[in-house]
């Protein structure tokens, strides 16, 4: 019984050449859907099977075949997809629409194996798979494909009619699959009112995927789960993916993501000057900022003042608008001297009008992400990212929203955005649909204060992670002019706001006005006094001066006479032809 | 006899599997019992020929390929009862001679 040239001896020896390499981390090989290769730690398990299972449209046939086309471009991997159940034709027909230019990639790297069972096909006894194993090997060989899809195995194993020889044929491909080191994929349909019958495939192959397509109140909810993969870790949790335009896309985990996170010191401006100044300088580089408040309470126009001041430091920026078109919001914008058209034009805004209805929260998101990457945007705007949360979406909302501010931070990106707070939420007043406001750096408040007939807007920051931020409350002002922040005023521990505040400012002002003109009269009157005085000694110097020539003339006049009279006696004298001698006695 | 047409049939096996030998025995019983002198018979091994079994699309094995008189059929399994014969070769049902 022993012959040594036994085949099946030599089989297993082979067999076992194999298996002992089972005991080393499996090497990997990338899917090249980002969020799978993520949530597996880097990939498939290099030269071995993972069981792929699923409902009929899960998606199991396009992620098999998206590896296939991304090891065949990128990776020089050949691959060959042997169908089942479809028809080659169809599978190519349906990966259409993704632009993955299957017809370039036949030529050479990727080869289709049509090997469903032919409608008019007659059994009479037992049969096997060796013929498929002889083709493929000789393909395998001519192509020296890496990779390998066998797609809807559940067709052909029905036909073999019982679970031994299934087993058997199973057990045949998977050992002929580790012989030729192929890294293989095989789907199979999962059956709900017998969900043991892939049992023996999920312990036999080294990895296990499902897939599962539900529809939650109206919205489509695609989730994978890997169920197993062995000598890796991997993402244990459901992971949410979509079925986008180039392919699927897969939420991956949070497990790559979290190192990459750079905290920034640089602030970047508000667009609200004074609520820079209230926020120590203006929202930190990196973090996101949630604007919460009831509808009305100017939480787009915070919004478009960040975008414009974003724009004019020439930084591209993607606005989203979910409940209101993105005209529109521009338009409005525009009435309080927030004018992004020209923004628009000059290629820095970018805006997308996503209304709620039209997609899961996963969709969104996933398009959200292909924009940024699309138009290299730094800055982001979400208006109002409570509406990821609209129904049939309350369950995922939560960890979309949770992703995205993991997501914008890894790639550098600021966020703002706004949540709006309705009726059901006004018992827990300060708290957000999705719980958004735990996980955003930044929480700012908008909220209507009502006092003296007049309802007005009053802003503050609940929390500002890393910043000296303001406990103040505020006015938001609103005018053709833009958005300012006004002073609240305190009187009687009340805040003062619109008329009330203006009057109060109006009082200043006119008490200020009073004063000044206090201050300039006396100043005159003061100029004039001064003047007066200035003007008398004027006058009293005049008669100064007059009095000196007075006495001037008087002293002049005496002198004169002197001098006369003198004279006159020497006259006198000489007439009298006196001696001196006796005049003098 | 001779005026009776040839009856043509290609067997594709997979080496000396077990369901490949029993295909090539319960043909070759059949024929001699029911087409004697009227029947040719070629076969395929899969093993040593790939490229045939890959044009052809033969992939389970064995596989019966009527190739005349008539339109082609196929049979998979090992023919382990004769009725899928009788009804690709439009035969009677009738009984075992």
């Amino acid at each position: 019984m022993l012959d040594h040239s036994d085949p099946r001896r030599l089989k297993n020896r082979t067999m076992k050449k194999n298996r002992a390499s089972l005991f080393q981390p499996p090497a990997k090989a990338p899917t090249g859907i980002a969020g799978l290769d993520e949530n597996l730690r880097g990939g498939l398990a290099r030269g071995r099977t993972t069981l792929l299972a699923g409902g009929p449209g899960s998606g199991k046939s396009l992620l098999a075949l998206q590896t296939l086309v991304y090891g065949a471009r990128h990776l020089n991997e050949p691959g060959i997809f042997v169908t089942f159940e479809e028809s080659s034709q169809r599978v190519i027909m349906n990966a259409s629409k993704f632009g993955w230019d299957l017809t370039s990639l036949q030529r050479k790297n990727l080869f289709f194996l049509d090997a469903q069972p032919t409608a008019d096909l007659i059994q009479s006894g037992a049969f096997d798979l060796d013929g498929l194993l002889a083709a493929l090997t000789a393909k395998v060989a001519e192509m020296g494909a890496k990779r390998l899809v066998f797609d809807a195995i559940d067709v052909v194993l029905s036909l073999l009619g019982d679970a031994k020889a299934e087993r058997r044929e199973i057990y045949k491909l998977h050992e002929w699959l580790l012989t030729h080191e192929l890294t293989a994929i095989i789907t199979a349909k999962e059956d709900a009112n017998d969900p043991g019958h892939l049992g023996f495939m999920q312990f036999m192959v080294d990895c296990a995927m499902t897939l599962n397509h539900d529809i939650v109140q109206g919205v489509s909810q695609r989730n994978l789960r890997v169920l197993k993969y062995r000598g890796s870790s991997f993402e244990e949790n459901e992971s949410p993916f979509v079925i986008g335009d180039q392919g699927l896309e897969v939420a991956g985990s949070r497990f790559t993501g979290e190192s990459r996170i750079l905290a920034s010191n640089e602030r970047v401006a508000s667009g609200v000057a004074r609520l820079d100044t209230m926020l120590g300088g203006g929202y930190y580089r990196n973090s996101s900022v949630l604007i919460t408040g009831f509808p009305g309470t100017a939480k787009s126009t915070l919004c478009g003042a960040f975008a414009e001041a974003a724009c004019r430091r020439g930084e591209r920026t993607l606005f989203v608008t979910f409940d209101s078109d993105a005209n529109e919001v521009i338009r409005n914008l525009a009435s309080v001297n927030i004018r992004l058209q020209r923004f628009i034009k000059s290629g820095s805004l970018f805006t997308k009008s996503a209304r709620a209805i039209n997609g899961s929260a996963e969709i969104h998101l996933m398009r959200i992400k292909k924009l940024v990457r699309e138009h290299h945007v730094r800055c982001l705007v979400i208006d109002p990212v409570s509406a990821l949360a609209k129904d049939g979406n309350l369950g995922t909302a939560h960890s979309v929203a949770e992703r995205l501010i993991d997501w914008v931070k890894t790639e550098g990106i600021t966020l703002v955005c706004t949540s709006l707070l309705d009726n059901k939420n006004l018992t827990e007043m300060e708290g957000t649909p999705l719980q958004i406001s735990t996980i955003a750096d930044t929480w700012i408040h908008l909220n209507y204060l009502v006092c003296a007939g007049e309802r007005n807007r009053g802003l503050s920051i609940i929390k500002s992670r890393g910043t000296q931020h303001s406990n103040q409350v505020r006015e938001l002002v609103l005018s053709e002019a833009g958005v300012t922040l006004a002073d609240a005023y305190m009187a009687g521990g009340e805040v003062l706001m619109g008329t009330l505040r203006w009057e109060k400012e109006r009082a200043e002002r006119q008490a200020r006005r009073a004063a000044e003109v206090a201050t300039h009269l006396q100043r005159i009157k003061a100029e004039n006094d001064e003047a007066e005085i200035k003007a008398q000694i004027r006058s009293l110097q005049h008669d100064l001066e007059v009095k000196r020539e007075e006495r001037n003339a008087l002293e002049a006049a005496a002198a004169t006479r002197s001098e006369e009279m003198s004279r006159d006696r020497t006259l006198l004298r000489g007439l009298r032809k006196a001696d001196g001698s006796s005049l003098k006695k | 006899m001779s005026e009776r047409p040839t009856h043509k049939f290609r067997l594709y096996v997979a080496g000396d599997s077990p369901n490949s030998v029993q295909a090539m025995t319960n043909l070759k019983v059949f024929c001699r019992k029911h087409l004697p002198d009227q029947h040719e018979i070629e076969f395929v091994d899969v093993i040593r020929e790939p490229r045939q079994a890959l044009s052809e699309r033969v992939f389970l094995t064995p596989t019966l390929i009527k190739l005349s008189p008539g339109p082609m059929r196929r049979i998979v399994g090992t023919l382990k009862d004769s009725g899928a014969l009788r009804e690709i070769l439009g035969l009677p049902p009738g009984l075992e001679v």
